[in-house]
């Protein structure tokens, strides 16, 4: 299976703080990858330095053989990399319908795409002509992710998409997930919930102090409650 | 959550309109106070011109404010310069101002403003390379550079031009008033009134109607994630700072003629008023930077009337009592 993202040595710095500390990872083509860790441990701004929110000072980052540390953020997005930030990021004084035509960056709204998005979100199909700002939490992020897939890309960087919503809503959110998967999407993925995290990895990435500490199949890590314990300090099941 | 079934109808959107009824409110409220009707008439129309014009200066800043979060203390110099470059037409052009002929008087106005509209917008294109790029998300140092290029702005009007007032007599079709009645209405104020309405209802089809438009408020609202989504909002920065710096010379144009004369710090006034308006509004705003420059109109001219000694401060007055009603503004759209 090739690598459609590859990171090697990549550093990043924050101001005075170096938060990325020589990352090296693989995200195989159509596989979903979980990049686990406790908070703090360098998952989003992994994410950021991807997309180039955040330069990498040093290192190499790669998309399908292409170097793009150094891109501007345009130029990553336009090389078919569709980001979901942890904020969600909608745009609330726009409405949902707005906030997807804008994501469309290349023509008008794919309808057979749209009636696929709302046969997982049905709410934006009935908010879509209010204002995204007032769409409830967990409304506002199936709007991001419906934002990041309403036209094909090659990967998804998508930043703990579960975060605070109700288990129902999260529940939806993971059968489009999963969809997005059978589709044969790309998915970086980082995300706290452990029973998201076991419904929806492939593989995963367990970082710690800005570097990876564990690489494996997802299936292993979820079997194995004592390397759990070690590498996030506690148990996934805990953590649900 | 609730969901919906395919065949429920859309609702429509809500619409925040107590903003929209406060001018009218007010307005209405000073019928009493004003006493005569003829001159609450006259007062009212006053304040709908002013604030037009005030609008018009605004609505550049409010969205480089909101867009790119640059505090241009310098938009002043882009109305001091439109102002500067129409005479270059309307004193040549003098005897035509003066044919009793509106024709005749719009075909020297119309290309002064459009000749003033693109050095302002083209001084903006110098002034956001020079002076703005390196201060992107610094804010002392935007507050620094902008401010010492309007000191510069100014010091070379007066050098070019020379220390003295310019006087800039309106053209003779627009002279004078339209009497209704015992209700008298300026010409020239409704000329002003129509400019303002069309630039606003310009920019709202803009923004509104248009990707374009869409790109500019999401942009208002968070930069990054519009990058994110592959716009390259850089050349979109570019393009509102000169667009805005144009409708400040057009501004700077139509507050000239409403003076009728021309100075090089005919801006310092004016900013402190375009400042207000841009807070009261809400960083980023159209809709709430009109709403705001007619209730700063509003408060100028009635205020000025009913109680001359508070004129001065009225405006900070009504700074105040609008945020502590809504603290980011009528219509709040960035989360500074």
């Amino acid at each position: 299976m090739t690598d459609l993202l590859k990171l090697s040595g990549v550093h990043t710095h924050i101001g005075r703080y170096h938060i990325l500390q020589g990352i090296d990872l693989a995200v195989a083509q159509g596989q979903t990858t979980m990049l686990l860790g406790r908070n703090g441990a360098g998952k989003t701004t992994t994410l950021r330095t991807i997309m180039g929110l955040w330069q990498a000072s040093s290192g190499e980052i790669s998309l399908a053989g292409e170097r793009i540390e150094g891109r501007a953020t345009p130029d990553i997005a336009r090389l078919g990399v569709g980001y979901v930030p942890e904020s969600m990021a909608v745009f609330s004084d726009l409405t949902v319908k707005e906030n997807l035509v804008l994501a469309a960056r290349d023509g008008p709204l794919d309808d057979a795409q749209l009636d696929w998005i709302f046969g997982f979100f049905p709410a934006l199909r009935r908010f879509w002509l209010s204002r995204a700002g007032s769409l409830s939490g967990g409304q506002k992020q199936m709007l991001s992710i419906a934002r990041a897939i309403i036209e094909p890309r090659k990967l998804l960087l998508i930043d703990e998409p579960t975060k605070g919503l109700a288990p129902a809503i999260v529940m939806a959110l993971i059968e489009c997930l999963k969809e997005i998967k059978r589709k044969g999407a790309t998915i970086l993925l980082v995300e706290q919930n452990f029973f998201a995290a076991r419904e929806l990895g492939d593989s995963v990435l367990v970082m710690d102090n800005g570097t990876i500490v564990h690489r494996g199949e997802m299936a292993a890590l979820a079997a194995d409650v004592p390397l759990q314990e070690r590498l996030l300090g506690l148990s996934l099941e805990a953590h649900q | 959550m609730t969901d919906l079934a395919a065949t429920d109808p859309l609702p429509k959107p809500k619409r925040d309109i107590a903003p929209i009824v406060l001018p009218i409110a007010l307005a209405l409220a000073m019928i009493p106070f004003v006493g005569s009707t003829s001159s609450w008439l006259t007062l009212t129309a006053a304040s709908l011109a002013m604030g037009m014009m005030i609008f018009i200066m605004a609505s550049g800043l409010t969205l480089v404010f909101g867009l790119m979060d640059v505090l241009n203390f310098g938009h002043g110099a882009f109305i001091a310069v439109g102002a500067y470059v129409a005479t270059l037409i309307l004193l040549p052009f003098a005897a035509a101002m003066q044919a009793d002929s509106l024709l005749m008087n719009l075909a020297v106005l119309a290309p002064a403003a459009l000749l003033s509209m693109a050095v302002s917008g083209a001084l903006g294109l110098v002034v956001e390379r020079i002076l703005i790029l390196p201060v992107y998300g610094q804010h002392l140092k935007q507050i620094l550079m902008t401010t010492g290029g309007l000191i510069v702005a100014e010091q070379t009007l007066y050098a070019v031009w020379g220390p003295q007032i310019i006087p800039l007599p309106l053209p003779t079709s627009l002279r004078g008033s339209f009497i209704f009645g015992d209700v008298a209405i300026a010409k020239y104020r409704l000329l002003a009134m129509l400019v303002g309405l069309v630039v606003f209802i310009a920019i709202q089809l803009v923004l509104n109607r248009s990707k374009l438009g869409l790109l500019i408020r999401a942009g208002v609202e968070n930069r990054e994630m519009v990058e994110a989504l592959g716009y390259r909002i850089r050349r979109l920065f570019l393009g509102v700072f000169m667009t805005g710096s144009a409708l400040a010379g057009l501004g700077g144009v139509m507050w000239a003629l409403y003076r009728e004369q021309v100075h090089a710090s005919m801006s310092d006034d004016l900013t402190v008023l375009i400042f207000i308006v841009v807070i009261i509004g809400g960083l980023g705003s159209i809709g709430g930077c009109f709403i705001g420059a007619l209730l700063v109109a509003m408060v100028a001219n009635y205020g000025g009337f009913l109680v001359p000694k508070l004129a001065l401060v009225s405006n900070i007055l009504l700074m105040v009592a609008v945020l502590m009603w809504r603290p980011r503004g009528l219509y709040a759209v960035t989360s500074r």
